[in-house]
């Protein structure tokens, strides 16, 4: 298990220590140490029923863990919970709005809650922010799913979190809301807010997360999106040349810090650590053998061939 | 506090546009008003003497301990009929929180609204005592409001100053502005400890409706002679219901307990 750990320069925004939760007979989740640091978004993968819900609910002090410690934003999980919820912003795995009420009474109601001073102010920011401003006197329940869940996205905002926990914010919604929401968990990212994300959507993971854990009621790998696929699958060169064959495939072979070539129609594949300083070298040899090089880019295996082989392997 | 006023404000904004609830709050009172003041009416109506002055011999002997001495047989059998219906009067302190409850806590379940409230800077201490307001309330103005209307229309049809003062004495006192309350409150407890069990509003609030049997064991009781519904029998009842309230709204406030909700609540 390779887990990455902030920098202690980088303040972490949840930090927890052997964090396990058990239910009865079932091991829900086993021993999680991890750091996420201020500022970052961070991808929560898991297959269903790996404990990524629990693990949520446990830092944002809604269960509490059977053992192991947890720092959310500064407090302690167990020991500071109103603190924690005061602190955070949530979205669960389901929206959960009141469905007779209007979207904006709806908000109204969190904001309150959550203490907010300006409870008007800040409702009107969001619901225009999200596009629902000209709708805020409609049922909720009258909302379309990707409305919804855009109205649940700004309840958790409402009181300014510095940490939002969003639990599968894409799931079950049309392409185009999809898009709007990655939009902005994209535009969040980028007023600094830090964002622990739980997702089974990979493509998502991959284009929003700075790192990535990947977890099975353990967690099983933490660590940047490109650097997984590396510890994963290496990284590999594709060399398109005009005509290839065995004798350029050997060129290449006899370079010292090539771990392994293959040759594939008139492309050679050729695994390396460190492309960006051998790619020159290997271009070189490829000349020198007599190849006409026609261009070079690399595999790029997709998040979802990483996820499915570092589950396939836990 | 101030999330408590929220969490009633919420509850109220949704529950009644519920139109079972919006019926129960509203039309029950009514009717278990309009009853015991048709009764007043009709036997008002009637002449003293003939066939009830010698059928009154016949009544329970605990009869006698509601009638002055200065009350004619015909009044008497008025404040026997109606007194009757001071029990029924504390249906209502049981049914309104109950519904209320049940739609406003099973609702709550049925939407998956429960976790995002929960996850508020709220204690549950407050929401248990945000939603128990929230159906206590009404259920007690409902009670207080057909109170008074009964007393207003009791004063207009009898017009005796003794007879009303027999009609609304001291139990009935006591029975609406304590008993009630209590009785609200345990019905308020019982539908939290049933609606953690069930995802039905309609199941949960007839599993509830449970609390009013031993109303009802009461009434016939007091029916068939066996219990005389006293001043004495409503302050021992207002007793013993203040142990009961405290036990239920300890095992209550137990259930409501966040890990619990979110994970044994099926």
């Amino acid at each position: 298990m390779r887990i990455s750990r902030a920098p202690n320069s980088v303040k972490p925004m949840i930090h927890t220590e052997n964090l396990s939760k058990k239910f009865k007979d079932l091991q829900a989740v086993d021993r999680l140490s991890l750091d996420v640091r201020e500022g970052e978004v961070f991808g929560f993968l898991g297959p269903n029923g790996a404990g990524k819900t629990t693990t949520v609910r446990m830092l944002t002090s809604l269960i509490g863990p059977t053992s192991g410690t947890a720092v959310v934003n500064g407090f302690t999980v167990g020991k500071q919970d109103t603190d924690i919820r005061r602190s955070v912003g949530i979205l669960t795995e389901t929206p959960g709005m009141y469905d007779n009420l209007s979207a904006e009474y709806n908000l109204r109601i969190y904001a309150e809650l959550y203490e907010v001073k300006d409870v008007a102010g800040q409702v009107e920011k969001y619901l225009r922010m999200l596009g629902l401003w000209e709708r805020r006197f409609d049922e909720a329940g009258a909302f379309s799913k990707g409305m919804k869940q855009k109205l649940a996205i700004a309840r958790a905002l409402l009181h300014e979190p510095r940490l939002l926990f969003l639990d599968e914010p894409t799931s079950a919604l049309d392409p185009e809301s999809a898009h709007l929401v990655r939009d902005f968990i994209a535009e969040l990212r980028t007023e600094g807010r830090t964002i622990f994300l739980c997702t089974h959507n990979l493509d998502e993971a991959d284009r929003l997360c700075d790192r990535i854990g990947v977890f099975k009621s353990r967690l099983l790998v933490v660590d940047t999106p490109s650097n997984l696929r590396a510890s994963v699958f290496g990284r590999k060169v594709v060399f398109h040349l005009r005509q290839t064959g065995e004798a350029l495939a050997s060129a290449v072979r006899a370079l010292p810090f090539v771990r392994e070539v293959k040759a594939i129609d008139n492309k050679l594949l050729v695994n390396v650590d460190d492309p960006e300083t051998r790619n020159p070298d290997i271009i070189r040899a490829l000349v020198g053998a007599g190849a006409d090089v026609q261009f070079v880019g690399e595999l790029r295996h997709s998040l979802e061939e990483v996820y499915l082989q570092l589950v396939k392997n836990a | 506090m101030n999330k408590i006023r929220t969490i009633i404000r919420k509850e109220w904004a949704e529950v009644f546009k519920n139109r079972m609830v919006l019926f129960t709050v509203a039309f029950m009172p009514l009717i278990l008003t309009a009853i015991p003041l048709v009764i007043l009416a009709v036997t008002g109506g009637m002449s003293s003497g003939s066939e009830l002055d010698t059928n009154l011999s016949e009544l329970p002997d605990q009869f006698s301990s509601f009638c002055p001495a200065d009350l004619n047989p015909m009044e008497c059998m008025q404040v026997y009929l109606v007194s009757q219906f001071m029990l029924m009067f504390m249906i209502m302190p049981l049914v309104i929180p109950v519904t209320i409850a049940a739609y406003s806590i099973v609702g709550e379940k049925t939407t998956r609204s429960l976790e995002p409230l929960l996850a508020t800077p709220i204690t549950t201490l407050e929401l248990l005592v945000g939603k128990s307001l929230s159906a206590v309330i009404p259920a007690i103005v409902a009670t207080d409001i057909a109170f008074g209307v009964f007393a207003a229309g009791a004063w207009i049809i009898v017009r005796d100053k003794m007879l009303l003062t027999a009609l609304l004495d001291a139990r009935w006192l006591i029975a609406v502005l304590i008993v009630g309350p209590l009785m609200a409150m345990s019905a308020v407890c019982v539908s939290v400890m049933v609606s953690s069990r069930v995802n039905d509003p309609r199941v949960a609030e007839q599993v509830s409706m449970v609390v009013i049997l031993p109303l009802m064991a009461v009434f016939f009781g007091q029916l068939a002679g066996l219990i005389t519904v006293s001043r004495q029998f409503v302050l021992i009842i207002a007793l013993g219901l203040i142990f009961v309230d405290a036990g239920l709204f300890y095992a209550a406030e137990r259930l409501f307990q966040r890990e619990a909700i979110l994970t044994r609540w099926k």
